[in-house]
């Protein structure tokens, strides 16, 4: 684990451009990423990932040192690299992320 | 391992059995009611349902049904028939008694409808429970174990936590000389040339890279890969990555063998289970639901399954004991009764995955010496079986044999 990343964020492989959460961290927090500064817009659960670098649009995202998929949009460093902006490269990615937002409007 | 001495049913077969359960098995959804109410006075008692709903007959269901019904984990059988479904009991009640176990099917028709099959039923379990509770059991090796493990309600921990902590469990079981099986095929897409390179021979790895573009094609057609919603609510965001991460179960181990629901595996190893049919897309998704999972793992022979859970499944098993692994630390602290091992520790730094590969095995091995899961103690005993076609396995996929 490089120096200068918040504790609470995990490195699985030195290849990888994404970090994950192995433990909640909250919205508006400002937290060390690779020697930089970011706040998260949104809080991050346990197990979700953020970028550890800037990461190009239809770029590999790279976890466990192996391809998990592709940006489908350019995202910063710091920002959560999830099904919005991360598409799979086999079947696409049911979900209900937002869902229950939309029921309740 | 801590003293702990494993003892087993002894089968005619020479298989040992680590739990002496009474199989009720229905035939038909129509005769599940019946089964469902013969079982009601022998809760905790080790009486299980099993069955197959459908009416139409199936080469895969019949032999499911063969594999559980002889399984080192049960002692006795009652098959319930309604009387006019196409399942072959006559056929399944042989392979039973040819097994050496007591077997009696009740055809509902035949008896007089449902009070006097209930009746008729509950006198048989009875009698055989008390037979089965006075038979002797004899030490058991953890070489002789077979074990199987399965992911669900996985999500970012798993594949961090609980999936290496289940690998190093079966590292430890392979060199001591049990055979281990690991599943999911359509949980491996993208794993397929890593795993490919630790089978034991060219060709198997040629069947297991097969086995998974098999699995690619099959999810593709359906349109949806093995991947539910809550995969994604626990930070999972597409299939590879879940592959990844439930690919961690198989450990280090070489790959002994590729096999098939129901195939047992021939001698110690690690070995992968083929759960996608064969041919066209047939009887919809390979396996709709955890349960349908750990049923083929019990078919092929497993004692015990090791269940890796995130987001926090509660289920259990008929006939095998399932042991609840749990990644996350959050899901832990809120549905610790469900769950037998606290995997999270790895993720707040409070044990090592080796530490948690080594509670894992002695909990299994405790298993053997009286001990009972978190499942089994709520009384869990989930069961499915649906509908699926398959071909034999083909000659390089056990090289060793």
């Amino acid at each position: 684990m490089p120096a200068m990343t918040d504790n609470r964020l995990i490195l699985l492989s030195e290849a990888d451009n994404v970090l994950v959460a192995r433990a909640r961290i909250g919205a508006g927090e400002a937290i060390a990423v690779e020697g930089g500064t970011v706040r998260l817009a949104a809080p991050l659960s346990i197990g979700h990932k953020i970028a550890r670098r800037p990461i190009g649009a239809g770029e590999k995202i790279v976890k466990y040192g192996a391809p998990i998929g592709s940006a489908t949009e350019a995202i910063t460093a710091g920002a959560h690299v999830h099904v919005h902006n991360v598409k799979s490269d086999y079947t696409p990615t049911y979900h209900l992320v937002g869902a229950e937002a939309e029921g309740a409007r | 391992m801590n003293g702990l001495e494993m003892r087993g049913w002894l089968r005619a077969d020479g298989r040992k059995g680590i739990r002496n359960v009474v199989a009720v098995g229905y035939l038909v959804e129509c005769a599940h009611h019946v089964a469902r109410e013969i079982v009601v006075p022998f809760r905790d008692r080790d009486v299980h349902v099993i069955g197959f709903p459908g009416c139409y007959p199936n080469d895969y269901a019949q032999s499911m049904m063969e594999r559980l019904c002889t399984h080192p984990n049960v002692g006795a059988v009652l098959l319930v028939s309604l009387g006019c479904e196409s399942f072959n009991k006559y056929a399944l009640e042989r392979v039973v008694r040819a097994s050496g176990r007591p077997v009696k099917t009740i055809v509902i028709q035949a008896a007089g409808g449902t009070r006097k099959s209930i009746d008729e039923g509950r006198a048989f379990v009875a009698e055989q429970r008390a037979l089965l509770d006075a038979a002797p059991t004899v030490p058991m090796a953890v070489s002789e174990l077979v074990i199987g493990t399965v992911c669900g309600g996985s999500d970012g921990t798993s594949g961090i936590t609980g999936n290496p902590a289940a690998g190093r469990a079966f590292d430890q079981f392979v060199a001591e000389g049990a055979a281990c099986i690991f599943e999911e095929t359509g949980e491996l897409i993208g794993c397929e040339h890593i795993m490919a390179a630790r089978a034991a021979t060219p060709e198997l790895g040629a069947e297991l890279e097969a086995s998974v573009a098999k699995a690619a094609r099959y999810y593709a057609t359906l349109g949806y890969g093995s991947f539910a919603a809550g995969n994604a609510d626990g930070g999972l965001t597409t299939i590879e990555e879940k592959s990844m991460g439930a690919y961690a179960k198989s450990g280090a181990s070489p790959i002994s063998g590729l096999i098939k629901p129901g195939d047992i595996p021939p001698r110690g190893g690690l070995y992968l289970l083929d759960v996608v049919p064969d041919g066209e897309v047939r009887f919809g998704f390979p396996n709709i639901n955890d349960n349908a999972e750990i049923a083929e793992l019990i078919a092929c022979g497993s004692h015990a399954v090791l269940f890796v859970t995130g987001r926090g499944s509660v289920v259990g098993s008929a006939i095998s004991p399932v042991v609840k692994i749990c990644a996350n630390p959050e899901t832990y602290r809120r549905m610790a009764d469900d769950m037998d091992v606290d995997a999270g520790r790895i993720l707040e730094g409070r044990a090592s995955l080796d530490e948690v590969g080594r509670e894992i095995h002695d909990r299994v091995v405790a298993l053997g010496a009286g001990a009972r899961t978190r499942s089994e103690e709520l009384g869990h005993q989930e069961f499915i079986l649906t509908y699926k076609s398959f071909e034999p396995i083909g000659p390089a996929c056990l090289p060793a044999a």
